[in-house]
Formats: C-alpha cells, structure tokens, sequence
C-alpha cells in the first residue's frame, strides 16, 4: 500500500501540495485535475522523485525520504514523453536496461527481453532506432521497459497526452493487462470510467476522491464553473 | 558513432565488440605507419571485402562517408595547394579508411555490446573511474544525439514561423532551454529505472 500523511510540498515558498492525507492500494487509480493542480507532484511522490516538504509518504513500508532506491524498484514510472525514458538506441537494448539495472545475467536478460517483446506483439520492432519509431511505438516501448522490470505499482503520467486515437487505444488495452496497480494521470475523462476509485486534485489540495460516477460529475461541475 | 547498428547475422556482426573494437584501435595506428599509397589501398580494398562479408548495402557503407565529405574535399584541396596530388590523395584516403573502418565496427555492433566492451576494458580502472557512469555516458551521447538534432529543427521551425530564422540567440536560447530540461527529465527517468541501483536496494521481496 502507499500511504500519504500530512504531505506538503513547497516550492520557492508557494505551496504545490498542502495536507495530503490518502492510502492507495486500489488496482486502478485515477489522478485528474486542471493543469497545475498538483497532479503530477503528487504522482512523482509516489517513488520518490519528489521528496515531500513536510509528512511522510510510505510504499509498503519503505519511506521515500529515506529508502528512495528501494522505492523506486517498487514504483515504475512511466513519463509523459517517451523519447526522455528511452535510453538506448534500439528497441531491444533499451528493454535490457532495467533488467541489467536489476542485476540479471545476460543470458535471462536476452530471454526476458524476447519474451516481453513477444508478449507485447513488438518483437519486430527489436532492432529498430528508437528514435526513428512512431510517438506510439516509443510510448510502447517505454510502458514495457518499466513493466519489464515488474514492480509491485506502475505510475502513468499522462501517457496518452502526444497519441493518436488509434495509438491511444492500443496502449490502454496493454495497460487493462497489467496485473500490478496502477495510478495514472490524465486528462482523459473517457479512459477515467473504467478505473476503480478516482482522485480529483485542485489547487494543491484533494478536492474529490472516490468511484468514477461520484467523482467525474463534481469535477465536471468544477470545471464549469 | 553515429550511424548505428544496421541489423544482420553475417561473421563480422558474430565477431565480439571488443575485438572490433581492438582491431579498430590497431589498424588507427598502423594506417599512420604506412608511407606507401598501394599498401593503403590494399588497405582500403581489404576493408571493402569486409563490407561485403558483414552484407552491408552500399548505402549503408557510403553513409558512414558522408557527414566527413565535405571535410574531406577540404583537405584535399588544401593539400592539394600544398604538396601536391600524391600527398592529398594519401592523406584523403587514410582518413576515409579510418572512418569506413570505425563505421564499419558501429554498424556491425549492438551500442550495449560497445558499451559492454568498454567496460571489460575500464575494469582494471575501477578504483578510479566510476565505470557504469563512463559506460552510460557514452550511451547517452549516442541515443540523444538524434533528439537534440530534432529539437534544434523543432525550434528553428518555430522561430522561422514567427521570421526569427535568422536570429541566433531565438533559436539558441530555447534549444538549451530544452535540453536542460530533457536533461533533468533523463536522469529522473535512469533514477526510476533502477539505475546505480545497489543489491541491498532490490532484495526486499516484491509482491
């Protein structure tokens, strides 16, 4: 579970978060909200790549301020815009950095790697530059380099924001198979039905926070007014 | 470095990166030995064989060539002045070998088995020389060269659009702009994937 208790998040003397209290462990989550509410504050909180100003944030035990490295093989983070997360030149390569990363041998690395891609339905796209893949196949291969790695959360940070309908939907059927839990970030109203429970930030603070049906009306109304 | 792993099963993309690699740093030496143009050119003819067992296409071959033509027919030029036809005919060819021989090993090598070769090579040095981060830096350096390309092209596009095409400091500013913030956005995404990670950080039993 990830938990959240009195978190505060300050910069140059603003505040960006302000007494964030929630305990995560729901296997679809959603973070929704109005450009600079907070949202992905609150996410890159989650692994530690926030560290809070005030409070503590926990994942199964492990707090972020202290145990960061420890976190982050827990919490796989997805970033918005894949060509920042791909690190390698190909396809292949890159899918083999986070096993390495974990420590794996050569031999289990290959095999895992051929696996995933299989699995995946890219594995003719193993030996193509990454940088000369379409937005869709980059945001793919950046989901699977951190689900590769198989960590117990998996954070969204507006995954869908630079894809295409088609594209779109692709990815959100890989993301349904995905037996870990999830909190994603997005604008996207539509994909925010099918999640389990629904976040709804405004101004650095939760302003709604429960099933699709209870949340997205308030935040609809919110928004209109 | 730049012209990337063209994919294939032929004997040169089975020989280890390390020894192409090791090759590649010999034949840099012996090419500079030689004063004899023919023993260049058997040189140069041995390299295209090699080409041709690797199955590289020519355009493959040729586009290892091209970004240094032009530095190239300057040189010439200018030896040509200097010292004449043989000279920059000598000094051309030996450069062109050195950097059909380097793309020839890129081409015929995976970037992680380079990186791993390098890292054999670094070991010894490890009291010394932080060799993951060495090994990673090249990496970065040859994946994010093309993006830096497309974000200079993105900007110059967008200040054209606006007719500030011909202003530097338009096109430079938010370039580096950019790259910094890609830079930050980088280490964030080595961080999350678990980079410099140690035994002790990934031993905790996962669900």
């Amino acid at each position: 579970m990830i938990s959240l208790q009195n978190v505060d998040v300050t910069a140059d003397g603003q505040a960006i978060l302000e007494k964030i209290n929630l305990d995560i462990d729901q296997r679809r989550t959603a973070i929704i909200g109005l450009n600079g509410s907070g949202k992905s504050t609150f996410v890159r909180l989650l692994n530690g790549l926030q560290l809070p100003s005030a409070g503590s944030v926990t994942v199964d035990g492990l707090n972020t301020k202290k145990e960061g490295r420890k976190v982050r093989a827990r919490v796989g983070f997805v970033f918005q815009n894949p060509d920042n997360q791909i690190v390698y030149p190909t396809v292949r390569e890159d899918l083999a950095f986070g096993l390495q990363n974990l420590g794996y041998i050569k031999a289990e690395v290959d095999a895992q790697v051929a696996e995933a891609m299989q699995a995946y339905r890219i594995a003719h796209l193993a030996d193509r530059l990454t940088h000369q893949l379409s937005g869709g196949e980059k945001q793919m291969v950046a989901l699977l380099g951190v689900l590769i790695m198989r960590p117990n959360y998996i954070i969204l940070d507006e995954p869908t924001t630079l894809l295409d309908l088609k594209n779109k939907r692709l990815l959100m059927d890989h993301v349904r198979e995905i037996s870990q839990r999830i909190i994603m970030v997005t604008h996207d109203l539509d994909l925010v039905k099918e999640f389990d429970r629904v976040i709804c930030f405004d101004q650095g603070a939760v302003l709604a926070d429960g099933s699709p049906d209870d949340v997205l009306p308030l935040y609809r109304q919110h928004c209109s007014a | 470095m730049i012209s990337f792993y063209y994919p294939g099963n032929s004997l040169l993309h089975k020989t280890p990166a390390g020894l192409k690699l090791l090759g590649l740093v010999l034949l840099g030496s012996l090419v500079f030995q030689i004063s004899e143009i023919a023993t260049l050119l058997g040189i140069g003819s041995l390299l295209a064989l090699l080409f041709v067992i690797g199955r590289i296409p020519l355009h493959v071959a040729f586009r290892q060539l091209r970004p240094a033509l032009f530095l190239l027919i300057v040189i010439f030029i200018a030896q040509y002045f200097i010292e004449g036809i043989e000279v920059a005919t000598f000094v051309v060819l030996r450069f062109a070998i050195l950097i059909l021989a380097a793309g020839l090993v890129t081409v015929t090598s995976r970037v992680s088995d380079m990186v791993a070769a390098i890292e054999l090579a670094l070991k010894p040095f490890s009291r010394w020389i932080a060799v993951a981060k060495v090994s990673l830096a090249i990496t970065l350096a040859i994946r994010f060269i093309p993006v830096l390309g497309s974000i200079i092209q993105d900007v110059k596009d967008a200040q054209k659009a606006r007719g500030l095409d011909r202003n530097v400091m338009a096109v430079l500013i938010p370039v580096i702009v950019r790259t910094l913030k890609m830079a930050t956005e980088v280490a964030e995404a080595l961080d999350a994937r678990s980079f410099a990670a140690t035994p002790s950080d990934l031993s905790k039993p996962r669900d």
